[in-house]
């Protein structure tokens, strides 16, 4: 039985097949990191057991943001402009606080162009994931530097970069983000489970995942290529997550033991020990983590960092819990009353 | 104590409820309240006034001048001189006597050096107002303030204000705080009996109680516009902050909880969300426009600048969404604090490639109120972008117009199909399908439940169901069909208003705040011997009824306050038939138009024209 069938006679537990969660056919380079991350939106999405519908699809400018429109079909999408993309979502999450908001974004549009509503989307912690597909390059214009491209990165028409990389889970950290995460397009069991986690997050999730350019940067010196980042590659934890678990308190855990953290909605990360001991609720931790890996040429990859997200912006604002985009014109125009007093007053 | 000196014989000729006054004060000072309670003590005595604030963009130390015009005649537009100054700035004494006619009237603060070669031809009443502020023994960081009190009890008296109307104000403007309140009236009964007793009236000017504006209500064009966004239904305002807009918003702020809580829940239903830049305040309105929200943002023209990229993607993904642009003087940075109607052209072709908008332009602040519901249901009904054109003179002054009127029509919010409507259109719906005939297309939002809803929205080419597209005649037949859409939406639109005069063969085309002193400047032309009948544009793109008065009328000037006429430049682009017939006379130096400018550039172009 080939893939398709497979696909079709599976079921999740609200009666979907894989198939309903695919997308449109993908027109990215073959063996883009990309496509790989597509593949685990949707399988991800599937197992959790999402409608689709239930899913709203956001992305900028970019091979990555193009990617959107290759999986979760059933799902309402928004390709708008580059950088912008957490604008977007902005202000659509709160026409339905039940939808679930997944944002794909490249190093070009989230580094670069749409920083600031990176930080500033992270601040506010609208609830999301946002996923960056980091290739360290500029694709759809042919092969440009990106702001997370490595100091000393040759290409084939810009020479050297002599500039550093930004760490977009560094930003992420220090803008105040409550998930961060980084997954490597080459370890898709890792990159599915971080993926079902970060859905379930109350709260924006980001997850940087290091997707190759095969096209542009895909030399084997190259940070974001796949032979550097097989070769190197140390995920900190293995990953697991367990939808609606029992009660689990964040444990403090020794070598060799599983650390479980739970989600707001009631689900688990299992986190198991792989060589060394990291707790991922230690946002200095994190910091060190993030340095020392680059510093010293590594690739960490796993929950780089994990905080309880018990309110998120929804909860600052007081507002009604059904869908806001549902209510009727009577319950949108207040009173003539109301105007009238009005009225009065400025007389 | 020293007494009022006059040098020369004030004119005989009264001049009752008819002139204008400046507040010449500092900046950071005070002085707003003082000058707000004297103008409301005038419209509560009945008398038509306009009050206009000159401004400087600063916080604290700089000149400012509060403008009163009052005008039995009911002629609020901005006028080129002064008739009585309220000197309390002595930075700006010298220049600020300057603007008086002979005859005219100075009230000074008497701790002010009078200059030297001050002009011997206008009345002079010091004002001993430190010393009704030592005496009443004001805490020291209030002092500065209460100055300004005492001079509304000097000026009110020696005008002819009645206390009572005085105290009316006080009152509505402090409300139940009766500390303020009482501290306030004191000073101001203090400069007032102070002024029965010692000052000997010598001037022309005087104020008279008229029959109540019982049909009027006094509150700024921003105030209106955000109350007529809550009326409209708004559930979506990002934003950021921007002189002249952020008072819109930060009236929706203010009454958005008493204004917009849910009745069956009691929870809010308008969200309003200070962002970090003016991309993200247009891209959070868009994307809640494309969620099914009432969604807007305010800005002035540098926020503009920076939305262009996203209003492009909301005109081609037809997202529809509210942007109020209460103009100031560009380019550039420009002068923040002064007004104009120098961004139109911008706006109306506002994005790269084929592209144009709708349009509102109020007139007066009522009409804020108006379009700021109206606004919506036209976004709604178009899917676009619509744009509310408001400026500075407008937003931020404080008018007497007409009381608000509750909406006439239901919120509409245009074509969009929850789960079961889909089931209508048996499989053939597409976004961008033109089903109806009429260019508006059918859409669906986010959470809509029903698995044909979902669609994807992209600012690329897209076909009518939204798939990618590059095919030349996809692409030509989508952005004729946006063209279309807008061009049927002049039905829907304000209608233009016309005043018209006996005999008139002259049209005067204007839009905007410029209205008081265009209509003023038509009767005063009419007085002349040339009379025009005037037409005020309240929306684009242009309409029949702009046609028609085109073909009425010998020539055609169209008046507004930017460089190069930017409003004639899109007629004679849109009418070009009418082109030999149209002639611009456009102006800008950062005020309020002025009839006597409106006079004076007609008669000298039919000079040259007749």
């Amino acid at each position: 039985m080939d893939n398709t069938q497979t696909a079709r006679t599976e079921r999740n537990f609200v009666g979907l097949s894989p198939v309903d969660y695919r997308g449109k056919p993908s027109t990215l380079c073959p063996g883009c990191g990309h496509n790989t991350i597509s593949n685990q939106i949707q399988q991800a999405i599937y197992e959790l057991g999402l409608m689709p519908e239930m899913v709203a699809k956001f992305s900028g400018i970019g091979c990555s943001s193009k990617s959107l429109n290759y999986f979760l079909q059933r799902s309402f999408g928004f390709n708008g402009l580059h950088g912008r993309m957490p604008t977007l979502v902005t202000g659509a999450c709160f026409a339905d606080r039940r939808i679930k908001a997944l944002g794909t974004s490249g190093d070009g549009d989230t580094a670069s162009i749409g920083l600031g509503h990176f930080k500033h989307i992270i601040r506010r912690n609208v609830p999301m994931v946002y996923i960056i597909e980091n290739n360290g390059v500029y694709g759809l214009t042919k092969g440009q530097f990106s702001a997370t491209s490595d100091l000393g990165l040759e290409l084939k028409h810009q020479g050297k970069n002599f500039l550093p990389p930004l760490d977009l889970c560094m930003e992420a950290l220090i803008s105040g983000a409550k998930f961060v995460a980084r997954a490597f397009s080459g370890d898709i069991k890792q990159m599915k489970e971080l993926l079902k986690a970060a859905v379930m997050h109350n709260g924006i999730a980001v997850i940087d995942v290091i997707s190759p350019c095969v096209t542009f940067n895909n030399r084997d010196e190259a940070l974001q290529s796949y032979t550097w980042g097989r070769e190197n590659e140390a995920p900190i934890q293995d990953i697991t997550y367990v939808p609606r678990a029992r009660t689990i308190e964040i444990k403090d855990f020794q070598e060799g033991e599983t650390r479980e953290v739970r989600l707001h909605d009631g689900s688990s990360i299992l986190l198991k020990k792989i060589d060394r001991d990291y707790d991922p609720t230690d946002k200095n931790a994190a910091l060190d983590l993030l340095t020392e890996s680059y510093k010293n040429h590594y690739f960490a990859t796993g929950l780089i960092y994990i905080e309880n997200a018990p309110t998120n912006i929804y909860d600052e604002f007081d507002f009604v819990e059904e869908p806001l985009n549902r209510l009727t014109p009577d319950r949108l125009r207040p009173e003539p009353a109301a105007l009238e007093r009005i009225n009065q007053l400025y007389q | 104590m020293e007494h009022p000196t006059t040098n020369t014989q004030a004119e005989s000729s009264a001049s009752v409820n008819d002139f204008c006054m400046t507040l010449c004060t500092v900046n950071g000072s005070g002085s707003a309240t003082a000058n707000t309670i004297l103008y409301r003590a005038l419209f509560n005595m009945g008398i038509p006034t306009s009050g206009k604030n000159i401004f400087p963009s600063n916080i604290k130390g700089l000149p400012t001048w509060f403008v009163i015009r009052v005008s039995e005649r009911g002629y609020l537009g901005r006028v080129p001189y002064d008739d009585i100054i309220v000197a309390m700035n002595a930075d700006t004494f010298q220049k600020d006597l300057s603007y008086l006619p002979e005859g005219g009237v100075v009230f000074y603060a008497d701790h002010l050096q009078k200059p030297a070669d001050a002009r011997t031809d206008v009345v002079y009443y010091p004002m001993p107002i430190r010393q009704f502020v030592r005496q009443a023994e004001v805490p020291r960081n209030l002092r500065e303030y209460m100055e300004n009190m005492a001079y509304v009890g000097v000026v009110g008296q020696v005008l002819g204000i009645p206390l009572e109307n005085i105290e009316y104000a006080l009152t509505k403007h402090f409300g139940s705080r009766q500390n303020a309140l009482e501290s306030n009236l004191n000073m101001i009964k203090t400069g007032f009996a102070w002024a029965a007793a010692n000052l000997t009236k010598q001037d022309r000017y005087s104020v008279r109680k008229l029959a109540p504006l019982t049909d009027c209500i006094l509150t700024d064009g921003n105030n209106a516009a955000a109350l007529g966004a809550l009326f409209g239904g708004a559930q979506f305002c990002s934003w950021y902050p921007i002189t002249p807009a952020s008072s819109l918003v930060e009236s929706m702020i203010a009454q958005n909880p008493k204004l917009r809580r849910d009745p069956q829940t009691g929870k809010n239903t308008c969200i309003i969300l200070q962002v970090e830049d003016e991309l993200a305040a247009a891209g959070a309105a868009i994307g809640a426009g494309w969620a099914g929200l009432r969604a807007m943002t305010a800005t002035s023209g540098p926020g503009l600048s920076l939305m262009t990229e996203n209003i492009g993607l909301a005109y081609f993904t037809e997202t529809p969404v509210v942007i109020w642009d209460v103009q100031r003087v560009g380019p550039s940075t420009g002068l923040p604090t002064r007004t104009a109607q120098g961004d139109l052209a911008m706006v109306y072709r506002l994005g790269h490639g084929d592209i144009n908008h709708i349009l509102l332009i109020p007139g007066s602040v009522n009409e804020c109120f108006e379009f700021g519901w109206k606004a919506f249901d036209i976004a709604e009904h178009y899917q676009t972008p619509v744009f509310v054109m408001s400026d500075l003179d407008l937003g931020m002054n404080q008018w007497i117009t007409d009381k608000f009127a509750y909406p006439d029509r239901p919120i509409d919010r245009g074509r969009i199909l929850w789960e079961e409507d889909l089931a209508r259109f048996e499989g053939s719906w597409g976004r961008y399908k033109d089903i109806e005939g009429d260019g508006i297309p059918w859409r669906t939002v986010m959470g809509n439940q029903n698995p044909a809803a979902p669609y994807f929205t992209r600012g690329t080419g897209h076909d009518e169901y939204g798939n990618y597209s590059e095919d030349p005649q996809n692409w030509a037949e989508m952005i004729q069909r946006i063209k279309r859409k807008l061009q049927n939406s002049c039905e829907y639109l304000p209608e233009p208003i016309l005043r018209e005069k006996p005999g008139a063969r002259l049209g005067i085309i204007a839009m905007g705040s410029t209205d008081p002193a265009v209509v003023e400047g038509q009767d005063q032309l009419e007085q002349a011997g040339l009379p025009a009948d005037y037409l005020r544009i309240r929306a684009l793109p242009v309409c029949a009824a702009v046609r028609e008065f085109l073909e009425n009328h010998d020539r055609v000037y169209v008046l507004e306050l930017n460089r190069d006429g930017q409003l004639y430049g899109i007629l004679i682009q849109e009418l070009q038939a009418f082109s030999q017939k149209l002639f611009s006379l456009a102006e800008v130096d950062g005020l309020p138009m002025t009839a006597a400018w409106v006079k004076q550039q007609i008669i000298v172009k039919e000079q040259q024209n007749g």
